[in-house]
């Protein structure tokens, strides 16, 4: 019997040995799917052309030009002149024997990149040659180009993605580009677009040998948009060159809208030296620059004290608290004593009898020393209260807080409160006249320009804003993004007063040099102190000149903060450029040549180099 | 029937495996589905006469078939084309033949004939050393091409012999060497001793409480004989053989994992067949297949084909196939009264269920890699005029077996 069946049940057991190893294999195990498909599908990707960017009037900002990579299949590489190629690429014949060497490791049957980014210029000589280089070939590709070399912090660039954000986001494979700082970052799903993908049959030398499943998983790519800034481009280019070999920044925005109209840093560099084959080490240069720091914007991301133009602030706030009317005045003795032996120097003369209106249009520190007290002290011994109260009003102006703004920088700025106070002096330990600094602008408060410039917007429009914001539409899409209204805890009628002492700065004040013929403008020139440790020294440096300012008086276009720092007085430079912007802005053109030449030809470089010089210096010369 | 149904399955999984756009059909001669096809038309041509040809003659012609054979084998020597280093094959006219598939139906129907004729006697040493060398013989020559894997095919006319009453103890020894090659190299020679004088210790043991006269020497010889066929095991296969022979058993018994050399075929084909899932990704359609991942898969690597494009259900119906096919051919050979031809029947289930096992195992990656092909379905022109051959005069007979 066993002879009989020996051949019949080694067969069955064979079979279900087998069949049990089929189960296992194509049943229960699906890695080996994964891995087939690993194997024999390859997956190319389709990249859309990046997005254009436009200003407010629909003039290029941002657009993008061919650059060439040389190719090489290994395999099909004939003999040739190394030397000469090396020549015609202008690359060092050890770099190239290099590359094609990488090249033939990675593989001998698949293109490498022997040389990235060849530009437009280069390539126009590259491409009559490569014909006689066998298996070398061109790919075009495109990098970004900037017509006119502004906005560089604003916009941003685009670089290849690096391990954390591909971690973080697997749409990116490596050497992909992706957007970074500004607009560029901001509105990066915008401005890429969608990758199409293609998936391809490959065979063991891993060629391809056809779509896979006739394309059915294929993804179609989706074009990138454009963008339409809010940003004028024609006033951004004024404004960077009135900010030549000078630091600091303006922010213009169009107060019954919140649109930005320029955002200017200085120093700035030229966005074009951030393309190409030179990035890298274009960049690494910028970012060691820790003493101008080019990277660094200003008009979003620094923080000073907001100096005089702040008194307009608190003149608003007391009379919304109706500790004064427009009629109150006090009388300067050339300064306030706020304690014993503590005195605030002003700029008035003995004497001087001020309103409101003349205690703007004066900046008489004393004045609004004595109303910011009043402020404080309405609620009796409870300075707190009163200090929350007024730390109230300045929240609604957007101070202390970021905006909300559509770039990816920025400082949240500081509003001190009762809290903040009570910890450093203990509970009951300050008054008033502790931190009385803050009637004038100084003190702990911290400010950036854009919040300057959105609370002059604020007063511009007699007590509302809108959210600050650069992005004005996308192309192909229709859905308009709508900003809401924030209203002040300011009741308009307050406005007027101080609006009007503003026009007064302008018309008779400390700010007259920003007078402009035809247009009512109003302003608030600034002052402020600011210190830098020398060799553990706090060391008073020039002061900073800024000016705040709208125009026209009646029915604002623009409103606009100016910080030059290390400037010294308001109206020596900030003043003059806000005065240029506004001109240039609504008038198109600058009649005043002699003042516009007098900012261009400003230079403050010798004033930052003193704090480095290593000897004694004299400041606010 | 069976036949006929794998015949066709191997023609598609042939025409896919070698699928390429600048086919222009089934008939291109130049192509190797064409050649295929040819070849199968040729067979069925020859079964037809095959079936036609009165049984006897078979019988009266098997040792001049048998020497026909051993001469076309020996003719390789001087007249025989080389390729890859084996120098298996005849050229005529475009086609190639390879005598050693040839040489399986000639040595079938000599051992059948051998057996029958003579009153043998498989308990003679006489009777076992002639069947030893008649299978020798195309063996060694076969060897010699060098070719070891079709020689090593046959090693199954052990199933006919033992069917016709072959001693146990050759059933032992056969199943106790394969049992000890693969432990040995499984494991360090010290555990195996270990083991073996544990087991036969335990078998004495077990042994002596049923029988107490038994006596201890022949459990200590075999122990001995054990030991020794473990130690020279392991010197053969570290001396002996080479490299190449020594990586493709230690992959099956999983010494060695290297996916990119030795194991690449074995890995490759695992994964074809694996990706088929339950379905598989249809005709034409394997990835694996395509890209020609997997080598030599229309030969012997056919059945990856089969796993990847038609999936479990393919891979599943192939298996079945062998079997009923088989089952089939046992049961008739059963059923045959005339020794010869019982005999015969049971060589070529035999010869065909240790293809089906060796191939469907290697492409499993369960079996050292052999590379011979998988009858009716592998492409080669030879085995299927050959399996043909074999399978028709079993037929013949089948259907004269009243005679």
């Amino acid at each position: 019997m066993i002879r009989r069946f020996f051949l019949p049940f080694v067969t069955l057991l064979t079979a279900v040995v087998f069949i049990g190893k089929l189960v296992s294999l194509q049943l229960v195990n699906s890695s080996y799917k994964l891995l087939s498909d690993g194997n024999a599908v390859i997956e190319n990707f389709i990249f859309p052309e990046r997005g254009y960017i436009y200003d407010r009037n629909n003039k290029l900002l941002v657009s993008n030009q061919p650059v060439y990579d040389l190719m090489a299949i290994p395999e099909n590489i004939a003999p040739f002149d190394t030397l000469e190629l090396s020549l015609l690429l202008g690359v060092s014949l050890s770099e190239l024997k290099n590359q094609i060497e990488n090249a033939k490791t990675f593989s001998v049957k698949l293109p490498s990149i022997i040389l990235g980014k060849i530009s437009k210029e280069r390539n126009a000589v590259v491409q009559e040659k490569i014909w006689k280089y066998q298996g070398f070939y061109l790919l075009k590709n495109s990098v970004r180009s900037y017509p006119i070399p502004i906005a560089s912090n604003l916009l941003g660039y685009v670089s290849e993605v690096n391990k954390n954000e591909m971690k973080n986001d697997n749409y990116y494979q490596l050497g992909e580009l992706i957007g970074r700082q500004g607009i560029e970052k901001y509105y990066e799903n915008y401005l890429r677009g969608t990758k199409g993908k293609k998936f391809y049959q490959k065979d063991r030398f891993n060629r391809i040998i056809g779509s896979y499943e006739k394309g059915k998983y294929d993804v179609p790519m989706k074009g990138a948009q454009n963008l339409i800034l809010t940003i004028d481009r024609a006033l951004q280019h004024y404004g960077e060159d009135l900010f030549q070999n000078k630091r600091g920044g303006i922010v213009a925005i169009e107060p019954q809208t919140g649109e930005v109209l320029s955002l200017v840093t200085a120093p700035s560099y030229d966005p074009n030296i951030l393309v190409g084959r030179k990035r890298s080490e274009n960049y690494r240069k910028l970012a060691l620059d820790t003493l101008a720091k080019p990277l660094f914007d200003r008009g979003l991301q620094a923080q000073y004290a907001p100096g005089s133009p702040f008194k307009t602030l608190n003149a608003l706030i007391a009379l919304q608290e109706g500790v004064i009317d427009s009629k109150t005045s006090y009388i300067c003795n050339g300064g306030h004593y706020y304690a014993r032996g503590r005195f605030m120097e002003c700029h008035c003369q003995v004497g001087t009898h001020n309103d409101l209106l003349s205690g703007i249009y004066r900046s008489c520190n004393t004045y609004f020393a004595n109303i910011y007290r009043k402020t404080i002290d309405q609620t009796g011994e409870n300075t707190a209260e009163g200090m929350n109260i007024w730390n109230k009003h300045l929240k609604s102006f957007g101070l202390g807080n970021f905006l909300g703004y559509d770039l990816p920088v920025g400082k949240k700025g500081f509003i001190p409160d009762a809290e903040y106070y009570n910890y450093w002096y203990n509970k009951g330990g300050w008054k008033s006249a502790t931190v009385v600094s803050n009637a004038i602008g100084q003190g702990e408060l911290l400010t950036t320009p854009i919040q300057m410039a959105n609370f002059t917007a604020a007063i511009a429009n007699r007590g509302y804003y809108f959210q600050p914001h650069f992005l004005k539409s996308v192309s192909n899409d229709s859905l308009q993004k709508v900003y809401e209204k924030k209203t002040t805890s300011i009741d308009s009628l307050h406005f007027e007063t101080v609006i009007e002492g503003m026009h007064q700065v302008v018309e008779k004040g400390t700010a007259r040099v920003a007078k402009i013929n035809g247009i009512e403008v109003c302003g608030k020139t600034g002052t402020v102190q600011n210190f830098m440790k020398i060799n553990g020294v706090q060391t008073p440096l020039t002061d900073h000149s800024i000016f705040i300012a709208f125009a026209p008086k009646d029915d604002p276009k623009i409103a606009i903060a100016v910080y030059v720092e290390n400037g010294y007085w308001g109206a020596r430079w900030a003043a003059p450029i806000a005065s240029l912007m506004i001109e240039k802005y609504l008038n198109g053109t600058v009649e005043r040549k002699w003042l516009e030449d007098r900012m261009l030809n400003g230079s403050l470089l010798e004033e930052y180099e003193k704090p480095y010089s290593g000897k004694p210096f004299v400041v606010n010369e | 029937m069976v036949y006929s149904l794998l015949v066709t399955f191997g023609i598609v999984n042939v025409y896919s495996a070698t699928f390429k756009e600048t086919l222009h059909g089934l008939f291109d001669i130049s192509q190797p589905v064409g050649k295929q096809v040819f070849f199968l038309f040729f067979s069925l041509f020859t079964g037809i006469i095959i079936l036609i040809i009165n049984g006897k003659f078979f019988e009266q012609f098997a040792p001049l078939g048998y020497i026909f054979g051993i001469l076309l084998l020996v003719g390789l020597f001087p007249f025989g084309k080389t390729v890859s280093g084996a120098t298996s094959w005849y050229n005529i006219g475009g086609l190639s033949l390879q005598p050693s598939e040839l040489a399986k139906v000639t040595t079938a129907l000599m051992i059948a004939s051998f057996l029958s004729k003579f009153q043998t006697n498989l308990k003679s040493s006489t009777t076992l050393l002639k069947i030893g060398g008649y299978l020798f013989l195309p063996f060694l020559l076969i060897v010699l091409q060098p070719d070891p894997g079709s020689a090593l095919v046959f090693g199954a006319f052990f199933f006919p012999l033992f069917r016709e009453g072959l001693n146990y103890a050759f059933l032992a020894i056969f199943i106790s060497v394969l049992v000890l090659f693969f432990i040995t190299l499984s494991l360090p020679i010290g555990a195996v001793v270990a083991i073996i004088s544990l087991l036969i210790f335990i078998l004495f043991f077990v042994l002596k409480n049923f029988n107490p006269k038994i006596k201890i020497w022949p459990f200590l010889i075999s122990l001995m004989v054990s030991i020794g066929f473990s130690f020279s095991v392991d010197y053969i296969f570290n001396n002996v053989f080479e490299q190449r022979h020594r990586d493709r058993v230690n992959i099956v018994i999983g010494k060695e994992v290297d996916i990119q050399g030795v194991g690449y075929n074995i890995n490759q084909s695992k994964i074809a067949i694996g990706s088929g899932g339950f379905s598989g990704k249809g005709f034409l359609k394997g990835t694996q297949t395509k890209g020609d991942f997997v080598p030599e898969q229309h030969t012997d690597y056919i059945f990856s084909t089969i796993g990847e494009e038609w999936g479990f259900l393919g891979s599943f119906t192939v298996i079945f196939l062998f079997c009923l096919l088989l089952f089939r051919i046992i049961i008739q050979a059963e059923k045959q009264t005339n020794k010869f031809r019982r005999v015969y029947s049971y060589g070529v289930a035999g010869i065909i269920f240790t293809h089906f096992f060796i191939n469907v195992g290697m492409s499993l990656g369960m079996v050292p890699t052999i590379g011979i092909p998988l009858p009716f379905v592998s492409y080669g022109g030879s085995s299927i005029l050959a399996f043909s051959i074999l399978l028709f005069i079993h037929l013949n007979f089948d259907a004269n077996r009243l005679q």
